[in-house]
């Protein structure tokens, strides 16, 4: 078994387990409705955990999606019912101004070495306070292209909703695994995370790696902060507080190692949607108190960093058996060894 | 200095592929490397000799790109070439594997060896093929393993192979091996060796460094011996013997072994119980098993070339490192010490080698650097008074001839050798029976030298017990009542009265 | 090299005092302090009356100076605690979680139990402990990095406040605890004794044992330490207890001082205010030497920031944006990149011309 894999195959029987005592308790569970729910209340929290995953697996963190959440909100909705500007253009505008912010991020920690902590805190209060330089209030977005764009949806044969939010969710999901997984952008940032002298003298650009992670990071919040306008339909400045702790802690009980170098687009998905499950267990429960939806995920979250713990501190070291004969050509190969 | 310098004459007439001429640097007032001219030719194997701050890895630093030089040049086939990085030296063809692989061992073998370099279509990475082609490489080096695998699940071994496939393959005309055997084994020692063979048929030139020298004359064919930062001289491996070697890397000229060994207590105190008693303490991969005893008032050297396992025997003794087996006797009680916090409670103190990582605490002051071991000692509470630190520090101030201009000063902020002193002092202040002393001597000027040593005679007079590694031979003869000669992880012998000479010792090493 | 045989007189005799060296060694302590009265200047400026106290019918001292004091207590309290975490190379999310567990359980025991005030509050204290105590254990014996370890009770301290309090915001009406909140000493209300008190307790119990000295050992270098054979666990555990311990005060006062429990926003977003107070303060995140008194100033500014923002007539949410400004100049300034940066920018100017 590949130990890069196995939180990811723990996180996968935690979802399923989740999932069926969810079903056997409540029959709802096992409809596309809850499940489009799911995806749907989830989506923009999803968005900006991929950001986090990369961002994680970077060996850094960013504490300030939360907020970016928020100012897109506001800003959009200011733009959409103040400025006239057509909602595609704000959004482009504010994805625009997303993507530089952290860029601007990712330069401090970078070429002043200050630690992604502090920056992307700083980051957070800026970003906050702007939302409320804008504006105090909740201000509600109400345009004939933004309301056409929530009536679309694919509808489930036993009439549960795919909407348009949780397509860009699902868009997101698999444009994360790509750049992830097949681009040199994606394998640098796996390089940084695991050893960064090393990627260094293995020639990763890591001073555009890292600020182009924090780029992508706040980018996909500003897009989350527009999928949570349009499920929302407002703007408010108190929006999405504690955001970024929800998608750390799906980060990290999808598997990722927040030690970085390790971790999974994949594997957040999941992460986000047990919380999901615990979510809507506990709100079709009834009697549960609200907060046990944080406990629960807590207790997860302290249960896979524990693993992550046992995983790292086993050293495990293959079996590999060598050819004997070395100045024979290579051809002449002797028994396979493959790690068992 | 009376030793043939010899040359081949096949080399003398083709142009060196890597050749550096009057290479020098300077870290401040320090002289690294001086006057440096180093020749690696098309297809050999050579190796770079030298004790520590002998300049071996300031010159493949400069070599590599991590360093600039300050004067001299550096010549590939012939061109002058100045890399700011060792991704630059790598473009120009010098591949560097250190001791410490830099590889990520997060990623794949196969992500590994491609990163930076992926085979891609449309801009996006073709990873069937990276697998595949990685398979393939790896199999000419007779590595047959499933590349798709993380890095850190393979032994070191294999991680060393992949990290040299991996600067050949990026077309490698030079390939710098730093320390390469120090943690294989005897049997991937030797699937190392086949490799570099194989690499040399090809034509790639290398350039080893390593301080094992039947590894030296194993599989190198020219050396180049360094010492204090200048060239000693270069040699065919096949016509130095090994013991002109080990003089030459140690700069004392070996005469016969009847010189005047050295003038201590002659084994007086072989017959006193046993302070320290040691009963073949091992670990795997750091030290075989391994007897010793020290004695009050006596001075036990650990001598031995660097990676010999002396530094492994302290840190085995002091609870830095646990022992898998062996049993320790302290005044003849056996006592088990598995953190140095019990190795003190116990009466022991030890100046370990790297003063900066193990050693100093940079920001803390000069007294409260010295009184640290004392009050940890004491426990939390039982607190030394400001006047009392303040008496202690200025006692061990005066005492040591420490250079500061009082004891706020931060520690981080002295000469090396004010800093030696001041943990000499934190030791001392702890009033220990037993202070193992690991190079107590490195890095230090000449006139602080001699008073560590005056230092290290006085302790002894006062009934310490003392066990004190060091590479300066001259010393450890100087003071030594008894010398443990280790190499290649392995006690040697032991020396005792007038057995106790330098030649005796590099004879031990170079010959038994 | 500097080194020479001879040994440089010991400096038994006391250097004749100069201002300029005192000032340039101390630069560290003038920074904040200085940043602190260019601050309350500032205030001036904006209210005429900043600097006036006086004294209300109930015999209460008002005035802007002790309202920076009393609502800066909790801050200052927190920063105590932080800056030894800090100090031995830690940090503490969790601060303003255990402010809301303890504040619950002072309220929800005090509401509908019989038990003495100061047995609640020692309870309350105890739970604060508890929590120290399972982030020093995370940090300390399961070796899991601060961040990641005191994260786990930031998610999930809220939760367990709501389940003490049932989701209710817990009122009650007793006049000891209200005391710890919005009592009056001599004129001062009690939070300000309080966090004075507690400073000078932390202060003994680590400036006048060995303890300070040996928690900046182990947060400057702690292989040195393990060396030297410092014990680097028990330090670990007892400055997150010391942590606990904070948090716990301060929910108590924050508790007291609304007369409830207020699981979801008491203490909301404190563990960053103390962890900037620290920062301000000069102690390092990388740990090492800590000024504990500067801390205490840090959280001075910080207050002192908001109570401008304040009277200033500015909505209170600037802070966040005042704030964020004054972190990052305060690590732009102490980053050496960055200062290299201009000297490096500066050097090639001189260059040029």
């Amino acid at each position: 078994m590949r130990s890069r894999i196995l939180p990811l195959i723990a996180t996968l029987a935690v979802f399923v387990i989740l999932y069926l005592i969810g079903w056997q308790r409540f029959p709802a569970f096992g409809t596309t409705r809850v499940v489009g729910n799911f995806l749907t209340d989830k989506s923009f929290l999803g968005i900006a955990a991929v950001g986090m995953t990369f961002v994680i697996i970077a060996g850094g963190i960013d504490l300030s999606v939360g907020s970016v959440i928020a100012f897109t909100g506001v800003f959009c909705a200011l733009a959409i019912g103040q400025w006239g500007m057509h909602p595609l253009v704000a959004s482009g505008l504010i994805l625009l101004i997303g993507a530089a912010f952290g860029a601007a991020m990712g330069a401090v920690i970078y070429y002043f070495k200050i630690p992604a902590f502090i920056a992307t805190l700083a980051g957070m209060f800026l970003a906050r306070g702007g939302s409320f330089v804008l504006s105090q209030d909740s201000i509600p977005i109400d345009h004939p292209f933004v309301n056409d764009i929530s009536q679309i949806f694919y509808v489930f044969p036993d009439r549960g909703r795919f909407s348009f939010v949780a397509f860009i969710f699902v868009v997101v999901l698999v444009v994360g695994i790509i750049i992830a997984h097949y681009t040199r952008f994606g394998r640098n940032i796996y390089a940084m995370g695991g050893n960064n002298t090393a990627a260094l003298l293995l020639g990763v650009p890591v001073g555009r790696t890292t600020i182009g992670v924090y780029t992508l990071s706040s980018f996909l919040a500003a897009l989350a902060g527009i999928v949570y306008a349009l499920y929302t339909k407002s703007g408010y400045p108190r929006a999405a507080i504690g955001v970024e702790l929800d998608a750390i802690a799906a980060v990290v009980i999808g598997g990722t190692l927040l030690t970085g170098g390790v971790g999974f687009v994949a594997g957040t998905f999941l992460g986000v949607m047990i919380q999901g499950i615990i979510q809507t267990y506990v709100n079709f429960d009834g009697t549960l108190n609200s907060w046990w939806t944080k406990i629960v995920i807590g207790l997860l979250l302290f249960l896979f960093i524990i693993i992550q713990k046992v995983l790292t501190s086993y050293r495990g070291t293959l079996t590999f058996r060598l050819i004997p004969g070395l100045s024979r050509p290579a051809a002449a190969s002797g028994t396979s060894a493959s790690p068992p | 200095m009376g030793f043939r310098e010899l040359m081949s004459d096949a080399a003398e007439k083709q142009t060196p592929v890597l050749q550096t001429s009057k290479l020098t640097k300077w870290f401040g007032p320090v002289r690294a490397l001086y006057d440096v001219d180093f020749n690696l030719y098309a297809g050999e194997v050579h190796a770079v000799l030298g004790e520590n701050g002998a300049g071996k890895s300031t010159l493949v630093k400069l070599i590599t790109g991590v360093y600039r030089k300050d004067s001299g040049a550096i010549l590939l086939e012939g061109q002058a070439i100045e890399p700011h990085s060792p991704h630059e030296a790598q473009a120009y063809g010098i591949s560097t594997v250190y001791q410490e692989i830099n590889l990520i061992p997060t990623l794949s073998v196969a992500e590994n060896l491609f990163l930076g370099r992926q085979p891609m279509r449309m801009g996006f990475i073709k990873t069937g093929e990276i697998n595949s082609r990685a398979k393939a490489l790896l199999k000419t080096y007779n590595l047959d393993i499933d590349a798709s695998h993380t890095l850190s699940a393979f032994s070191v071994a294999v991680q060393q192979i992949v990290a040299i496939a991996r600067g050949v393959d990026m077309s490698a005309k030079v390939l710098i091996l730093d320390e390469p055997t120090s943690s294989l084994d005897a049997h991937e020692v030797q699937l190392l060796f086949e490799i570099m063979r194989s690499l040399k048929a090809r034509g790639i030139s290398i350039l080893l460094i390593t301080h094992f020298l039947n590894q030296v004359y194993e599989i190198s064919d020219r050396i180049t011996v360094l010492r204090n930062g200048e060239k000693i001289g270069e040699y065919l491996a096949a016509s130095l013997p090994k013991r002109e070697l080990v003089s030459l890397m140690l700069g004392r000229e070996l005469v016969s072994v009847t010189d005047e060994g050295n003038t201590n207590g002659k084994a007086a105190h072989q017959n006193e119980r046993s302070f320290l008693q040691v009963e073949g303490i091992a670990r795997r991969g750091m030290l075989e098993p391994l007897d010793l005893s020290v004695a009050k008032g006596e001075i036990v050297g650990l001598a031995g070339l660097l990676g010999s396992g002396r530094t492994e025997t302290a840190k085995l003794i002091f609870g830095v490192e646990q022992k898998d087996i062996g049993t320790i006797y302290v005044k003849g009680q056996k006592t088990t010490i598995r953190s140095p916090r019990q190795a003190i409670g116990q009466g022991f103190g030890m100046c370990p080698e790297d003063r900066k990582i193990d050693g100093i605490i940079p920001e803390l002051s000069v007294r409260e650097n010295i009184i640290l071991a004392l009050q940890a000692k004491r426990g939390w509470f039982k607190t030394l008074s400001r006047k009392r630190q303040e008496e202690i520090a200025v006692e061990m101030i005066e005492a040591m001839r420490i250079v500061t201009p009082d004891s706020t000063k931060p520690v981080g902020q002295l000469s090396g050798g004010n800093q030696q002193k001041v943990i000499l002092a934190r030791w001392l202040a702890s009033q220990p029976e037993l202070l193992i002393l690991d190079e107590p001597t490195r890095g230090i000027d000449v006139g602080a030298h001699a008073e560590i040593i005056q230092l290290i005679k006085r302790l002894c007079a006062d009934g310490l017990a003392l066990l004190v590694i060091s590479s300066e031979l001259a010393e450890i003869v100087e003071y030594s009542h008894r010398v443990v000669v280790l190499r290649d992880r392995k006690k040697l012998t032991e020396l005792t009265g007038d057995d106790i000479s330098e030649q005796m010792i590099m004879h031990t090493i170079a010959e038994s | 090299m500097l080194e020479t045989k001879t040994a440089v007189e010991p400096t038994t005799a006391p250097t004749p005092f100069n201002l300029m060296q005192t000032l340039s060694r101390n630069r560290r302590f003038l920074f904040p302090v200085l940043a602190l009265i260019l601050i309350l200047i500032g205030n001036r400026l904006i209210s005429p009356t900043f600097f006036t106290i006086r004294v209300g019918p109930d015999g209460r001292l008002i005035g802007s100076l002790i309202d920076i004091l009393n609502r800066g207590a909790p801050t200052v309290l927190l920063a105590i605690g932080m800056t030894l975490v800090i100090a031995a190379k830690g940090i503490d999310l969790s601060v303003g979680a255990v402010i809301a567990i303890c504040g619950a359980v002072a309220a929800v025991l005090i509401s509908t139990t019989t038990l003495p005030p100061l047995l609640v509050i020692a309870i309350a204290i105890g739970a604060g402990i508890l929590c120290g105590l399972w982030n020093g254990i995370l940090v300390a014996l399961f070796d899991i990095q601060p961040i990641v370890a005191t994260l786990i009770l930031m998610v999930i301290g809220r939760g367990i406040a709501q389940l003490i309090t049932e989701g209710q915001i817990t009122t009650f009406s007793n006049e000891s605890l209200e005391f710890v909140g919005t009592g009056l000493i001599g004129g001062f209300p009690f939070p300000i004794f309080l966090s004075v008190i507690v400073v000078a307790l932390v202060w003994l119990l680590i400036r006048s044992t060995a303890i300070g000295m040996l928690i900046e050992s182990v947060g400057a270098n702690d292989r040195a330490s393990f060396y030297a054979g410092i014990d680097a666990t028990k330090i670990k555990l007892l400055v997150y207890i010391i942590s606990g311990i904070c948090a716990a005060i301060t929910g108590l006062i924050i508790t007291a001082d609304i007369k409830g429990a207020d699981a979801n926003n008491a203490g909301l977003w404190k563990e960053l205010d103390a962890i900037l107070a620290v920062v301000i303060g000069g102690t390092a995140l990388t740990g090492g030497r800590f000024y504990l008194i500067m801390s205490v100033v840090g959280a001075l500014i910080i207050q002192s920031i908001q109570t401008g923002i304040y009277i200033s007539g500015l909505p209170p949410t600037f802070n966040l944006i005042v704030q964020a400004v004054v972190i990052l100049a305060i690590l732009f300034l102490q980053s050496e990149d960055f200062r290299r940066l201009f000297t490096g920018a500066w050097a090639k100017l001189r260059r040029q011309s």
